[in-house]
């Protein structure tokens, strides 16, 4: 009995020197000053701020930043904001102003806060329309020319804007007999365009990251882009505490005042450009 | 009644899925059925260096992934591949080649191990009766119907549940090549689960009524058999 009593006192006092050891090395190592490891903060965010890779590059600054763990789940807005709604997750960033303000109206989210945007561009075989800067117009020679034209048709963000920009001219885009619904993701969509030579609106992220990672790469070109209606404002909601006491709304919280950071609206800005020689995402918050 | 139809299933183009579907299982399968039942036959009949090989390389190819024969199709047929020209990707002719790869190595295999089992009984008989080389096959193609129609029945049912290569080569196009299992993955990346169920019954259905079809075929062999 006493053997043993010995052993574990023994190897707890192993464990105490090693563990010593191990918390002065980080502390003589790091400059910055240690933040306390704050646990995880749960987000529901949009497909494109992950596939882009903009999340894995800001976690790690937001951890060593604030202490927290950022894991996300990446969804599209309407199932991310449902998430919201079900207390599943702390905080929100997606891309619906309309749905992000009913959210906040009903009291499942505290204040909307704008983070930064991307944009649309209608890419397409080269000079098959004249570059324009003039959603409409591009649209229009579309059916006027009756061009090959690649819709989602999958009730996405991207899907939604399309014919919201269809309807706004009256045109039903289907009267064009060479206009086609894919029925799948914007990436699938992309290389589809591309095979048949024809025309489709994408996010700016995606379309930058498809013709960047393709095997033999993508032939079509930025046809038309920088229209004001191609905006696509990002915001960010803390849940509301009220309505869920379990939320973590300090990290929340945490979160927000970090992004809208000009620190982080400096990085965001920065994000992409070395591999893609143009910024994926505009930084807008406001200060 | 069938605009009801089309409203219930969100505008996915439901019926056209179905056509689709048909279109696509009865070509592929007749095609497949040719090259499948003609090649097992071949195959059990005559002898050649690494025979084998090729029965090991058949076994494996009925087991083949879709997704990969949809991938080695699509690159085949794309605008910048061998046979680009041909403008027969996102087309069902191009749906068509795919599934006659997926479903000829199903018939060939399961018609090679039956020929292999009973075929030289049935030579040995045809001999003994003196019937010509050709009466002889014929009569091995007969023996061998309610195998052959297992076959088939295989086939088509493999043709119309595969949904890789439909997805990768036809493209999901709503309207021309979008079939019952793309319109359902599609239904469900949307989040519109009761009605991809809806669809998935009535692929079900469908399979069901192949299935009763071919048991039918082998009740009437049985039938004939007792006489």
């Amino acid at each position: 009995m006493k053997k043993l009593f010995k052993a574990l006192a023994v190897s707890l006092a192993i464990l105490m020197v090693l563990g010593g050891c191990s918390s002065n090395q980080g502390g003589e190592n790091n400059n910055t000053p240690v933040v306390e490891d704050k646990g995880v903060l749960l987000m529901a965010t949009t497909t494109s701020t992950a596939d882009t890779g903009l999340l894995d590059y800001l976690a790690p600054i937001f951890k060593q930043d604030t202490g927290y763990t950022l894991e996300w789940s990446a969804v599209g807005t309407g199932e991310a904001i449902n998430m919201g709604k079900n207390g599943d997750v702390s905080v929100i960033l997606v891309h619906a102003k309309a749905s992000e303000e009913e959210f906040v109206n009903e009291g499942y989210g505290v204040e909307r806060f704008e983070v930064m945007y991307n944009d649309y561009i209608v890419i397409g075989p080269k000079e098959s329309v004249a570059y324009s800067n003039d959603i409409e117009a591009t649209f229009k020679a579309v059916v006027d020319n009756e061009l090959k034209w690649v819709n989602r048709g999958d009730n996405s963000g991207t899907d939604k804007k399309e014919r919201q920009i269809w309807k706004a001219l009256g045109i039903d885009p289907a009267t064009n007999p060479n206009y086609v619904e894919s029925g799948q993701g914007m990436g699938a969509t992309i290389n589809m365009a591309d095979e048949q030579m024809a025309l489709c609106l994408t996010d700016r992220g995606t379309y930058l990251k498809v013709k960047n990672d393709a095997t033999l790469g993508i032939e079509l070109e930025i046809i038309c882009e920088k229209d004001d209606n191609l905006l696509n404002q990002y915001g960010v909601i803390a849940v509301s505490p009220d309505k869920y006491p379990d939320t973590d709304i300090e990290g929340a919280n945490a979160f927000i005042e970090w992004i809208c950071s000009e620190k982080i609206q400096a990085l965001i800005g920065e994000f992409g450009v070395d591999k893609y020689g143009q910024p994926l995402f505009f930084p807008n918050a406001k200060k | 009644m069938l605009t009801m139809i089309e409203e219930f299933f969100q505008n996915v183009g439901a019926l056209d899925a179905i056509k689709v579907t048909l279109l696509l299982a009865f070509s592929s399968t007749s095609i497949a059925t040719i090259l499948g039942v003609l090649f097992g036959l071949l195959l059990e009949k005559y002898h050649f260096p690494f025979k084998n090989l090729v029965i090991r390389i058949n076994r494996t190819l009925m087991g083949v992934p879709p997704v990969v024969i949809g991938l080695v199709v699509y690159l085949l047929l794309m605008r910048r591949g061998p046979l680009g020209s041909f403008s027969l990707l996102f087309t069902i002719r191009g749906m068509i080649i795919a599934q006659v790869f997926i479903i000829t190595p199903i018939i060939s295999g399961t018609v090679y191990a039956y020929a292999a089992k009973f075929a030289p009984q049935v030579r040995n008989f045809a001999k003994t009766v003196g019937a010509t080389p050709l009466q002889t096959e014929l009569l091995v193609l007969k023996e061998m119907r309610s195998e052959i129609y297992f076959a088939i029945v295989s086939g088509f049912g493999r043709s119309i549940s595969e949904v890789g290569a439909v997805m990768l080569v036809g493209g999901n196009i709503k309207g021309r090549t979008r079939t019952m299992t793309t319109a359902i993955s599609l239904l469900k990346s949307q989040g519109i689960y009761s009605e991809g169920i809806m669809l998935g019954i009535i692929l079900l259905i469908m399979a069901f009524i192949v299935q009763t079809i071919a048991e039918h075929f082998k009740k009437e062999d049985i039938y004939d058999e007792n006489f």
